[in-house]
Parts: structure tokens; sequence; C-alpha cells
């Protein structure tokens, strides 16, 4: 681990976390904590089928039940229209949204809300629930990926036509979008090769298990003004996601960011919220609604699953040649999975000449897919790494030197369209290669397996308010949900800038009346976008604080510069003056202008990309198919670790998570189509006595874009060890899999099976 | 939903009769929480025994062991003598949940709520363990193998609970292991679970030994084929395989979400075989 360069004095130190102590005595504010006179419960009605037209739906005999104050179906919503809208980044299709959030025509997966009810007790609306009477006619359902490819596959959207292909297709289908992208040509890569690997892989789509289910407390006033308090990764999306679907002026809502207990990119998209709106509209209340784990499960957003064909070609000192990737991702029950990202990622790590790369975005009855850390990265990186991986066994090449040999670096020119800049892929294999575990032997059954990851990291819309108050302390002011300790990490880029004590910073992230648009905490931008609003922020701040102390000086403003937390004269001709603290500008405010600030609100540009690699040792029981992860490594460029423990802890929480989406998690569904294991028992994240302590290693490859150099580095740690998981497994038991989950039963079968 | 906690084992039994079928025990809770919390039950009266003075406690009882119905696992394994006289029965009971399931959960619950899966049964049925049954005709000693009788089901009448267990004296050279599998390390529920019992004689010949396997069938499945495969031998490999073979052979699974029938049949052997290897090298030292 790197300590932080001298010239920092904040940046790179483990300081306290400004909410940690409301978080360990219970007293933090989280989705299902806030309580309001007069408050409702609110309830949803959810769909017992795949796939079912819904008839119609008898909500009188829940209206005439005592204590019921609203029911509402999707009749109580404007029907929106059917084309993407541009919302931050992203593009939202708003009628999808709708009939996610609550289905008007279909129920299209097991789930599916199709109404809600508001009680004055949460018993009493759980009654109502099931006193709501929807007729439904069942239709065939698809629940795989390649199933839903089938000509003869139920088809879940009649006007829907493949995108991205021409001619426009005659017949509708479940596959909503082609992309493609190629960067020389890789049969004449293959051509040149003289070992090429061809394979076809499957992973299973998995939840992003995030501990606190989704709740929401919404209270609409008579004169339609609305306040809604709720955990999300953006309660800026949340606002604007609401204001489409109701159609209220977004000046009308107010909402207030809950603390958030987790969401890896389930908590960028609404379930609850517009409802619980809806349902205070209807009755006048403040209504609270919360998930259930089994709710969390059955009716929101997992990632995709995939099947994919990776081809990859190299010439027999490991130099690759050419490279396909083939890519195949459940979307859910509407068009939108992330073969997008999961085909531009797919060969980002290595400088290549000839690569295409073919996605196909797929729906079938299931949740609607929603952001998992890295969105598709991990599956195509899964299967690109397995063949890296194999082509360096079968070529007799060290894996870390194969990557060493392809590995991208300033200047390559990535298939998916950047020339990268400065990046630290390279530093992370020196440093997986110069660990003391990558040297240590193994033993009978035993296996270690390497793989690396890629992810673009972004930037996007950001604010910040710095205040210096009367005494000399800052009030910093933002508006991106904390999942990580980010709130730290922004205290310690103020201090740093502005010279003062971490400890005199209260950082805050405020509600939406108080501060600008932020684009959601997500894609590992954070940090990286937020952080640079606060440098600038605090920039803006101490330019306010120069003039002011030109004034006392009575100089000009170009003769005062700032030096560590002091206005000082730039040189002797300017004056002989003492330097003034901030806390002493701070004082005689009130006579050099009035209160002192300052603000940025920023589009951050240049995300700096960042790498990881990770190194996997497991040993496998031949007769039971049990897998123990006996040793992990994890290493990764974060550009600069602002605060050093919160970027091991999102390393070792990616890897964790990683290690659960290769060894044991799945969705089991019946032959309705209902979701089988919708709880933490059958549904099988590692728990802590699985796993031994991840050892995270920080390499710091500035980011030149950023004040501090940072990348981000909340995406990149789940992506490798899919890969490094199904390579050890490989490496222990001689069989390649391909195919993930690596549960016991698979593993045993797998071994039978090659003997 | 009423909750009654009776001090002595009448009243219990007379609460019990008089609610008709519509009470239920409440030991740990640690089933009967969960299944009200998901409507999957819905008792008129609820009626904790732990103030119960007879079902407290752990009595060395003529060599062997009387232990209380609301005795924890934890209590179990911080038990040193009877740790070292049936480990495979302690080691079942202390597989069930956490450290925090641990300190509530108990054996009886474990066998009384009737799971196939149950990880604290197979062992106790291989130990021949009985168990004390207080009823509105008084008490009966009751083999412990005969209580569930299928998944969620148990032999007990109306106001009937069980006040105790008790493990029976044994030889020296004897010992008992019992092995689970789950995909995790811990909470999670058994996919196969096997208990082996084995007495030795001086000469290290295998005289008795009894194999019961769990979650392959609706209830624990009495494997005396594997049994007889170890009597009369050394416990060495070739007992240890025919072991196997047997269990697999006698194991009835079904394919379910947690796994399938060619895995658990194979499996029933594996651990069959590794818990009669255990039990025999715990019997020697
Ligand atoms: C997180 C978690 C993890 C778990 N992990 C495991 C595991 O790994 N393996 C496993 O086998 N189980 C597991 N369980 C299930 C449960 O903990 C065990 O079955 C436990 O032994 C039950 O004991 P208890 O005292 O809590 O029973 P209770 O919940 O109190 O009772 C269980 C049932 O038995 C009845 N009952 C209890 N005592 C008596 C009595 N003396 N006479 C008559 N009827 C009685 C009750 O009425 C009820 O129907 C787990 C449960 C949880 C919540």
């Amino acid at each position: 681990m790197n300590e932080q360069p001298k010239q920092y004095k904040w940046v790179g130190t483990r300081a306290i976390r400004p909410d940690g102590v409301d978080k360990v005595t219970g007293r933090a504010m989280y989705g299902a904590d806030l309580a309001l006179p007069g408050m409702v419960e609110g309830k949803v009605v959810r769909s017992p089928h795949a796939h079912a037209r819904i008839i119609s739906i008898d909500t009188s005999k829940a209206e005439a039940l005592k204590g019921v104050t609203a029911v509402i179906t999707a009749a109580d919503m404007p029907v929106a229209d059917s084309k993407p809208v541009a919302s931050g980044e992203a593009m939202i299709n708003f009628k999808d949204l709708a009939n996610n959030v609550l289905a008007r025509e279909k129920a299209l997966y097991e789930g599916q809300a199709v109404a809600a009810v508001a009680a004055t007790t949460a018993a009493i609306a759980e009654k109502a629930a099931a006193l709501v009477v929807v007729n439904y006619e069942v239709l065939p359902h698809v629940i795989d990926v390649m199933e839903a490819i089938k000509e003869d596959a139920p088809v879940l959207h009649d006007d829907m036509f493949t995108g991205g292909v021409k001619p426009k297709p005659e017949k509708a289908s479940n596959v909503a979008n082609r992309v493609e992208f190629a960067l020389g040509d890789a049969e004449a890569g293959f051509a040149a090769a003289d070992l090429v690997i061809e394979r076809k892989f499957t992973t299973e789509p998995v939840h992003q298990g995030y501990i606190e289910p989704h709740a929401v407390v919404a209270d609409m006033n008579p004169d339609g003004k609305v306040d809604v308090f709720c955990s999300s990764q953006g309660h800026f999306m949340v606002r604007a996601f609401c204001s489409q679907l109701l159609h209220i002026e977004m000046s009308k809502i107010k909402v207030t960011a809950a603390e958030i207990g987790g969401g890896f990119g389930g908590k960028t998209t609404v379930y609850l919220e517009p409802l619980a709106i809806m349902l205070s509209r209807k009755s006048g209340r403040p209504v609270r609604m919360t998930m259930s784990r089994e709710e969390v499960f059955r009716g929101s957003g997992a990632t995709s699953g995939a099947a994919m064909t990776i081809k990859m070609g190299a010439t027999k000192d490991g130099k690759i040649t050419g490279a396909y990737a083939e890519l195949y991702l459940q979307a859910g029950a509407f068009p939108g999975s992330p073969v997008g990202p999961a085909a531009m990622t797919a060969f980002a790590p290595y400088d290549l000449d000839n690569v295409k790369v073919v996605g196909f975005d797929v729906v079938s009855n299931r949740q609607k897919v929603v952001a998992y850390r890295a969105p598709g990265a991990p599956i195509s990186e899964y299967g690109v790494e397995s063949v890296v991986d194999e082509l360096a066994s079968e070529l007799g090449i060290d894996p870390i030197e194969i990557r060493t040999i392809n590995a991208a670096k300033e200047g390559t020119q990535a298939a998916y369209g950047v020339k990268f800049g400065t990046i630290g892929f390279q530093e992370t294999l020196d440093a997986a290669k110069a660990t003391e575990h990558f040297k240590t032997p193994l033993g009978p059954n035993q296996g270690r397996g390497v793989a690396s990851g890629f992810w673009f990291n972004i930037g996007g819309e950001s604010c910040a308010g710095i205040r210096v108050n009367e005494d000399g302390s800052i009030s910093l002011t933002e508006g991106s949900p904390d999942i990580g300790g980010s709130r730290a990490s922004m205290a310690l880029m103020a201090a740093e800038t502005l010279g003062v004590d971490y400890h005199s910073i209260k950082p805050s992230v405020v509600d939406t009346d108080a501060i600008g648009y932020h684009f959601v905490t997500g894609g590992s931008r954070v940090t990286f976008a937020t952080g640079m609003a606060v440098v600038e922020a605090s920039k803006a701040a101490i330019d306010e604080l120069r003039a002011r102390a030109a004034k006392v000086w009575d100089v000009d403003v170009d003769g005062v510069v700032w030096e560590d937390g002091h206005a000082k004269p730039a040189s002797t001709n300017v004056g002989d003056f003492e330097p003034m603290s901030l806390a002493e500008i701070a004082k005689v405010a009130n006579k050099t202008g009035g209160p002192i600030s300052g603000h940025a609100d920023i589009n951050a540009k240049g995300a700096g990309p960042a790498f990881g690699t990770h190194i996997c040792d497991v040993e496998v029981d031949p007769d039971t198919g049990h897998v123990t992860v006996l040793r992990y490594t994890a290493v990764q460029d974060a550009g600069r670790a602002i605060h050093p423990a919160y970027v091991e802890g999102q390393i070792q929480g990616g890897a964790v998570q990683g290690i659960g989406w290769a060894l044991n998690e799945e969705y089991i569904y019946d032959k309705n189509g209902r979701l089988e294991n919708a709880g933490f028992l059958d549904y099988r994240v590692p728990v802590a006595s699985d796993l031994p302590m991840i050892d995270a290693i920080i390499v710091e490859v500035p980011n030149p874009t950023h004040p501090f150099g940072v990348r981000g580095v909340g995406e990149v740690p789940i992506i490798p060890p899919l890969a490094a998981v199904s390579n050890a497994v490989a490496a222990a038991t001689g069989v390649r899999f391909n195919q993930l989950p690596l549960s016991p039963p698979t593993i045993l079968a797998g071994i039978a099976a090659s003997k | 939903m009423r909750y009654e906690a009776p001090g002595s084992v009448d009243e219990a039994v007379k609460l019990l009769a008089d609610a008709n079928g519509a009470a239920r025990v409440l030991a740990g809770g640690t089933d009967l929480l969960v299944q009200l919390r998901a409507g999957m039950i819905s008792p008129e009266v609820v009626i904790n025994i732990k103030d119960i003075s007879e079902t407290k406690g752990i009595t060395a009882d003529g060599g062997g062991f009387c232990i209380g119905a609301t005795v924890s696992g934890a209590e179990m394994g911080e038990h040193a003598a009877l740790v070292a006289a049936w480990p495979g029965v302690v080691e079942g009971v202390e597989l069930i949940g956490s450290t925090q399931i641990q300190g509530r959960a108990t054996m009886v619950g474990n066998l009384c709520n009737a799971s196939p899966a149950a990880d604290g049964v197979p062992a106790l049925i291989a130990a021949g363990a009985t168990c004390t049954v207080a009823g509105p005709n008084g008490q009966r000693e009751v083999p412990v193998a005969d209580i569930p009788t299928g998944p969620g089901k148990n032999s007990l009448a109306n106001g009937e609970f069980i006040v105790n267990v008790k493990l029976p004296a044994r030889p020296g050279n004897a010992s008992d292991a019992y092995l689970r599998m789950i995909p995790r390390t811990e909470m999670d529920i058994a996919i196969v679970g096997a208990g082996v019992n084995l007495v030795l004689d001086d000469s290290g010949t295998c005289t008795e030994a009894s194999v019961i396997l769990g979650a392959v069938g609706p209830k624990t499945i009495t494997v005396d084929a594997a049994a007889a495969a170890l009597v009369g031998t050394k416990v060495d490999e070739a007992a240890l395989a025919a072991c196997a073979a047997a269990a697999s052979a006698a194991a009835t699974p079904i394919d379910d979400k947690r796994g399938t029938v060619v895995y658990r049949t194979k499996v029933s052997g594996v651990l069959a075989s590794r818990a009669a290897a255990i039990a025999a090298e715990r019997a020697r030292s």
C-alpha cells in the first residue's frame, strides 16, 4: 500500500468518516427511518405470472376495507411516449420505465408491480393488497436468453423490431438491438495466429445484493408540492424520473437523500417513489413504502445473464493477433442491457490491431436489468480473460507475462474508439507479479488463477459549495449520495486545497432544492467528478479569501497568494503584512464584503480509465465439487487514493461480489417462470466465513485531468474475479467449465464428464 | 395470538392440550419466529417452555447424558464431557446457523421442526438417543428416530412436548461424526448430511455401526447396508468404499433448487464414508 506523497497533508490519509458515528450508533436515517405525522403505509400488488395480459383490475374490495386510504393502478398514471429522453448521461424510455413501475397492459415478469395500496397500518395494507383482484390472461413465457432469441419464442413486445440492423426486420422479436464495432480485420488476425481458441460461455444474472431494501416516504401537499425522502444513488435522478412519469414540474419536487445501505447500481432507477407520490396524492397523507427482501429479489433489477462466444488468436510468442466476441445479454422485460459497455470493455485491456465485437440486447420475462458495478464489463471480460488464460497455458507462457506482452498503454488505440492517455495497466501487472502470493507454491487439488479488468470511469454533472463560516469552519455542500465514504474524501480534498484542518470541514449531501443537478453516484465518478467540483469550489473560495485579504491590506488582489491556509503577500514588493489565516479573514468578513463562499457547477470531463489485476488461489474438493477460496489478492490503479481505507474497502467489496458471481449466485426459476430463491438463504452471496481476507494493493498512476490524480475505484474490482476464480478452478481440476456459477454440482458433473 | 410461559411441565401440557392443536411450543424460536414472520403458521397460542426447570441443563446420567429440551447449541458445545463422548452429535448441532443462532437454537427444536435437512438429527439418531415426551397421559420414552415423520411433521400428539433427550452410556473406544454438504460455509441448508456412530473393539475392529443420511429423502435414512459394510472391518479403505457405495444406493433425493439427484446421490456416499473415517479415527484415539 502506498502512503501519501509528501506534498499532501490530508489527501491519502485514513481520516475518520464524518458519517461514521451516526452509522455505528444506529442514528443515521435510512430510507425506511422517517416517520411523518399522519403517515400511512403503502404496499405493492405484484404479478404472480411471468407473462400475462392484464384483462381487468377490480380495486373495489380493497378500497372498501376500513383503514385503506388509496388504491392505484396504471390508470392513475399519465401515458408516456415510447421514445428515449436524455436524463443526465442516460437515455431513458419513459414508457418502459412507467410500465416497469406499474404494469399497464401486460405483466412481463413475476413480481412486476400491477397496483398499490395505502392504509393506516402495514397489516391493513397487506390485507388490502390481497383484496385487489387482477384478472390475467396467462401467456407463454421465456426466461433464458438463448431461448428468447429463437424463432418460435414467445414475443414480449409486439412493437419491438431489432434496432441496428438493415433493413428493419419485418417481424417483431425479443432482440431489441444489435451493436457492432471493429478495428482492423479480425479474420486476418486469426490467419496470422499460431493458435486460435474459440469458446462459448454462459453467465447467470446476479443481484446487487444491497443490504438495505428500497424504501421511500413521499408527501404531496394540497398545493401540489412534493417532498420525497428515499434511499437512492441519485436524488436528482429520482426527481427527474418522477417528474417525467407523473408530469410534475421539477421545481415542485424536493428529494432528500437518505443514507443508503448499498446500491451497487441497483438504486439508479425508481420503483416505489412514483407509486408513493401517487398514493400520497390520492390519500392526502404522507406515504411510506418499503420492500421486503423477497420483493427486492422479485421486483427489482439484477444485472444481465449472458451467452457469448469469444475467439482469440496469438502467435507462438504470445502476441494476440486477432479477437472476436459475440455477446447476447439479457435485458429483462424491457430493452436496455449493458451490452454496449460489455462490448466496449471486452478487449480494452489489450493493445490489439484486429478486433470485432457484435452484441445483442435481448428481452425475456425477468426483472428489468439495472446497473451493477461496471455494467456489462464483468461478463464480457470473464470470457476474454478465460480465453487469454487458456492461450497462455497452451503456449506455455506465464499468465502475467502474456498480459504484459499485450497490455494497453499510453497511446494504444482501443477498439471501442478512444486512444488511451496515461494508464496504469502494466503497473498493476508488475505489482501482481511482485507479490509473495504469486510466488507461493500450491498443494494438491489447488489452483491459481489470474485475471485483469478494465473500466472507463466516468465524469458528468456535479456541483459543490464551500461556505466559510464566521468562525472559520467550513460547510461543504454537494449532492452525490455517499455510498462508499465520499463525504470523507470530499472533505479531504477541500482541506488539502484550502489548507485547513480536515476536522473543521463538515461535508453534507444536500437536497435537490439546495444545489444544482448531479448525475447519479455510479460509474466510479463521485470522487473524480464531485471531487473536481469540490476542488474548484474551494479554489473559488480561495480567490474570494485572497480578495478580502487584499482589501484589508489595501493592495491589489494579484499581490496576494494563498499558502497553507493563509493569505500572504506575494512578495516583499507588495508590502510587509502578517499572513492572515482563513479564520482571521472570516472574522472580519462583514467589513470586507459579507459572507465568503465558493461554488462550482461542472460537467466533469477527462475521467481516467482504470485497470486491475487479481490473483486467486482455490482448492477444489474432487469428491464434492466444493470450491474454497484460499487466498485472494486484488491490485488496482486508483490514480490517487484520496482515502486509502475506502479505496481498499471498494476493492475488497468488489472482489467479494465478483467471487459470489463466480461461485454460487444464480436465480432459480420453476417451469412457470416463478423465482424459487427470492431470499438470501438460497440466493447464495458469499458469507464472511467463505472468504479469506482480500489483500488490496493500490497502485497510483495519477489521472492528469484530476487535480489530485483521481481515477475512480468502484467498478474495476468486480470485473477480474469471475475469470480469476474460474481460471483457478481450471488449474485445480484440469477442467475448463466456461460457465458460471461454479456451484458444487456443476463442478462435480464437469469432473465426472472429463474422466 | 397469545403468549404463555408456564413454569411446570404439567402447566405446559394443559395449555397445549387446551389449545387443541392451535398452540406451538417455543424453544429457541429460530424456526418458529421465521415461520411466523413468513406467514407460514399462525398459531393462537405460543408456549415458551424455557421457564420449565426440567427442560434446562445437561446432566451426566449413568454414563450417558440427559440434555434438557431448551439447552442451546452453544451450551452443548461448551460441555467438555459431552463433546468428548459424543463429538458427532455436538458438531451436528453446532453447525446450525451462526454464533447468534447458536445462542438460541436447540437440538430438540431442530428435531421437532422435522426438516429433512436438519443438521442436529442424523448423528442423534445414529447415537440411538431417546427422548422424554410429556403429555396428558404422563411421560413416555421414545427413540428420537420416531419423532420426525416427514417434512415439517412429527409424531407428537395433541398436548405433548419433549422435555429432554437422553444419550446412552458408551464404551471407551467408540465415537461419532457428522458432516454436511452446503455450497457455502455457513448460513445454508444441508444438501446432504451424514451421521455415523461406531464402536470398535480393542483390536480396532468395528463391532457396531450406525449410518444415517439427512437431506436425501423426506426424512432421515438409516442405511443398514452401509453400517454392515463397516462392522467386522478395521474401517479401512475397502470398507469405506463399500460404505460409500451402500449410502449412495440408499439415498432417495429429489431435484430441487438446492441440488440435483445425481449430485446428492454421489455426495451421500462421499460424506458417509468420510464421517465413518472420522468417527473411527476418533474412536481409536
Ligand atoms: C439464520 C438461520 C440459520 C439456520 N441454520 C440452520 C442450519 O444450518 N441447520 C439446521 O438444521 N437448521 C438451521 N436453522 C433452523 C433452526 O435454527 C434449527 O432448526 C434450530 O435447531 C431450531 O431450534 P429452536 O430451539 O430455535 O426451535 P424453535 O423455533 O423454538 O422450534 C422449532 C419447532 O419445534 C417445535 N418445538 C420446539 N421445541 C419443542 C419441544 N421441546 N417439544 C415439542 N415441540 C417443540 C416448535 O413448536 C417449532 O415447531 C437455521 C435458522 C436460522 C434462522
